[in-house]
């Protein structure tokens, strides 16, 4: 096991190590953000200046090789755009984002998980067609556009929920206060929309998939009461393929928060990369993308060892 | 006609949503190829645009109303949607090429060349597909031949793997070693032979990705990061009609969105038959 572990920390570390360079590169090719940064009557004396003070007047070489002394002492570099170091910038935004993915992550699996079951119980009943048909909407509506037919509803035509920002903030979350949950709602619903039809319809194919098998018809066979076999014997095995989809989908939703945050001007990381991309604002795009592969690489950590526990059959 | 007594052809039918979803697919692909048929006004002719009837309510001379530089909004959708169903397909097509090239090669050599393109899948599946498109885009600017390519770059990871592990199963069956113990060379094995045999599975995918794709160019057009203002897509248009919604101008956005939402839906309902249709998993 520690030894699985070790070989995995690794990997992870490798795949971290590529993609920061990838990235460093991409943004080093993309340009110069001093023409962004200094006002249009800037001398050429300013521009040099400035290059200089951001070290990037140096070879993509050199300025690589200035990062990494920067990540060994734990510092991903200052913004260009806010002078403060990127990590630091982005872990401040990161509260509001992590607060809207992990809402929506909860919401879909509530909701998502039991409509599955209800569907995959009698495929051909009329509620589980509707439950199907709303489903296939789920996945076929772009995110943006959930997002605005709830502004236009809810904000526009009945004016009860605040269509932008965060509200009151109260340790770390909106969720506690009633201001907050207002402006939550839509932002949250938004984003969870997509996941929760999927994960109804992975629910859903796992069911009907287990529910051919030999070991069910045997119980069924003996007399084991039917809510027995589908809740007991049929839900407890379907549920394990779910848990890996949730932990992809989970990286999902933290990258398509920056759709939700454009629309819902939620002020979380995702609104703060679309910026930096557009500023050039290497430092913050470089740290933004690994804090998010790092959250990707750590779910998938957590999914395979929560694996080897629900499945026994799953060794490492 | 062959095609029409194939068992599957046939099971596909059978369901009325799959058919009622073809349907609609045709219909719009029609408008799609035809855009000038069906169109009241070429929506970027400047010379047809009158600012007088900017921000129409849907009438009896414009059916959907207007945007702010009086263009019809009927008009600009059929335009759009041809746009974005040009970019859905070309970047699905571009990718199922490289894709399943890739994978093909990568399953049927093995070693070095295997391990560098799988290894190039795992990064960049170990991302958010939105952000490596959203990044290409902001670097590169809007095109409409831009974002063909920079969902290609996102989207030809699903073919390569779904092709390589095809192909690791194909290879070791009869036909394929025949065909090499008869010295046919190894191009010839890997599209002649086996090709042919794997093409089920992809073409599944590949429906299901192109309403992918069109989401995903929608996404980035509504981010401001996909096609130029001056070719909208039904992404590009919804934005626009967004930025005047709160002052109660919804048709310019809600029309689009609804087109949209029609087209993917019915690419969702046919990619769903032939999911079902070609799995024996779930036939019972």
């Amino acid at each position: 096991m520690l030894k699985y572990i070790l070989n995995r920390l690794f990997h992870s570390a490798i795949v971290m190590f590529v993609i920061s360079f990838i990235v460093f590169f991409i943004m080093f090719k993309a340009g110069d953000p001093v023409q962004l940064l200094l006002p249009p009557d800037a001398t050429q004396q300013d521009v040099i200046e400035m290059r200089h003070a951001l070290g990037i007047d140096q070879s993509f070489i050199k300025q690589y090789e200035a990062f990494l002394r920067n990540v060994a002492k734990g510092n991903l570099g200052n913004s260009f755009v806010y002078g403060q170091p990127a990590l630091d910038v982005v872990f401040e935004r990161l509260p509001a984002t992590l607060e809207l993915s992990v809402l929506a992550m909860i919401f879909s699996i509530i909701f998502g998980v039991p409509l599955g079951i209800i569907a995959s119980i009698r495929p051909k009943a009329w509620y589980s067609k509707a439950i199907m048909f709303l489903s296939l909407s789920g996945i076929s509506v772009p995110v943006f556009w959930t997002g605005m037919v709830l502004v236009l509803v809810f904000s526009v035509l009945l004016g009860w929920l605040p269509s932008s920002g965060r509200g009151e903030v109260y340790l770390f979350t909106s969720a506690f206060t009633w201001d907050g949950i207002k402006h939550l709602i839509m932002p949250v619903l938004t984003l969870s929309f997509f996941q929760l039809a999927l994960i109804l319809r992975l629910t859903r194919t796992g069911m009907m998939e287990v529910m051919m098998q030999d070991y069910i018809k045997l119980a069924t066979a003996k007399g084991v009461p039917r809510r027995v076999v589908v809740y007991y014997h049929a839900l407890k095995n379907s549920l394990i393929p779910l848990i890996t989809v949730i932990g992809i989908q989970f990286g999902q939703l933290v990258a398509f928060t920056i759709v939700t945050e454009t629309i819902f001007a939620w002020p979380g990381t995702g609104k703060l990369i679309i910026d930096s991309i557009q500023n050039l604002d290497r430092p913050i795009v470089v740290a933004y993308l690994l804090i998010i592969s790092f959250i990707f690489v750590a779910i998938n950590f957590i999914v395979d060892v929560l694996y080897t526990f629900v499945d026994p059959r799953v060794r490492v | 006609m062959k095609f029409f007594k194939n068992e599957m052809v046939v099971e596909f039918f059978e369901d009325k949503l799959a058919v009622g979803g073809l349907v609609i697919f045709l219909i719009l692909s029609v408008f799609a190829l035809f855009p000038s048929l069906f169109s009241y006004q070429n929506p970027y002719d400047l010379t047809q645009l009158f600012l007088e009837n900017s921000f129409q309510p849907p009438n009896h001379n414009f059916w959907l109303g207007t945007d702010e530089q009086g263009r019809d909004v009927f008009s600009a959708m059929i335009y759009g949607l041809r746009i974005s169903l040009y970019v859905g397909l070309a970047s699905t097509i571009l990718s199922v090429i490289i894709g399943y090239t890739l994978g093909l090669i990568s399953g049927y050599y093995g070693g070095w060349i295997d391990t560098i393109i799988m290894r190039i899948a795992d990064i960049q599946l170990s991302f958010p597909a939105i952000l490596i498109a959203l990044i290409i885009m902001a670097l590169w600017g809007e095109g409409i031949g831009k974002i063909v390519i920079a969902i290609t770059i996102v989207n030809w990871v699903y073919y390569a793997r779904t092709a390589r592990g095809v192909v690791l199963s194909e290879k070791e069956k009869d036909y394929a070693q025949s065909a090499k113990a008869l010295g046919m060379s190894n191009f010839g094995i890997i599209f002649g032979e086996i090709l042919p045999n794997t093409t089920a599975p992809i073409i599944v995918i590949a429906t299901v990705r192109i309403a992918n794709a069109i989401i995903l160019e929608a996404t980035l057009s509504f981010l401001g990061l996909g096609v130029p203002i001056t070719q909208p897509s039904l992404g590009s248009l919804i934005a626009n009609g967004y930025q005047v919604l709160f002052s109660g101008y919804w048709w310019a956005s809600v029309y689009p969105g609804i087109l949209l939402m029609v087209l993917i839906i019915s690419i969702n309902l046919i990619g769903d038959r032939m999911r079902d249709v070609m799995n024996p998993r779930l036939k019972r």
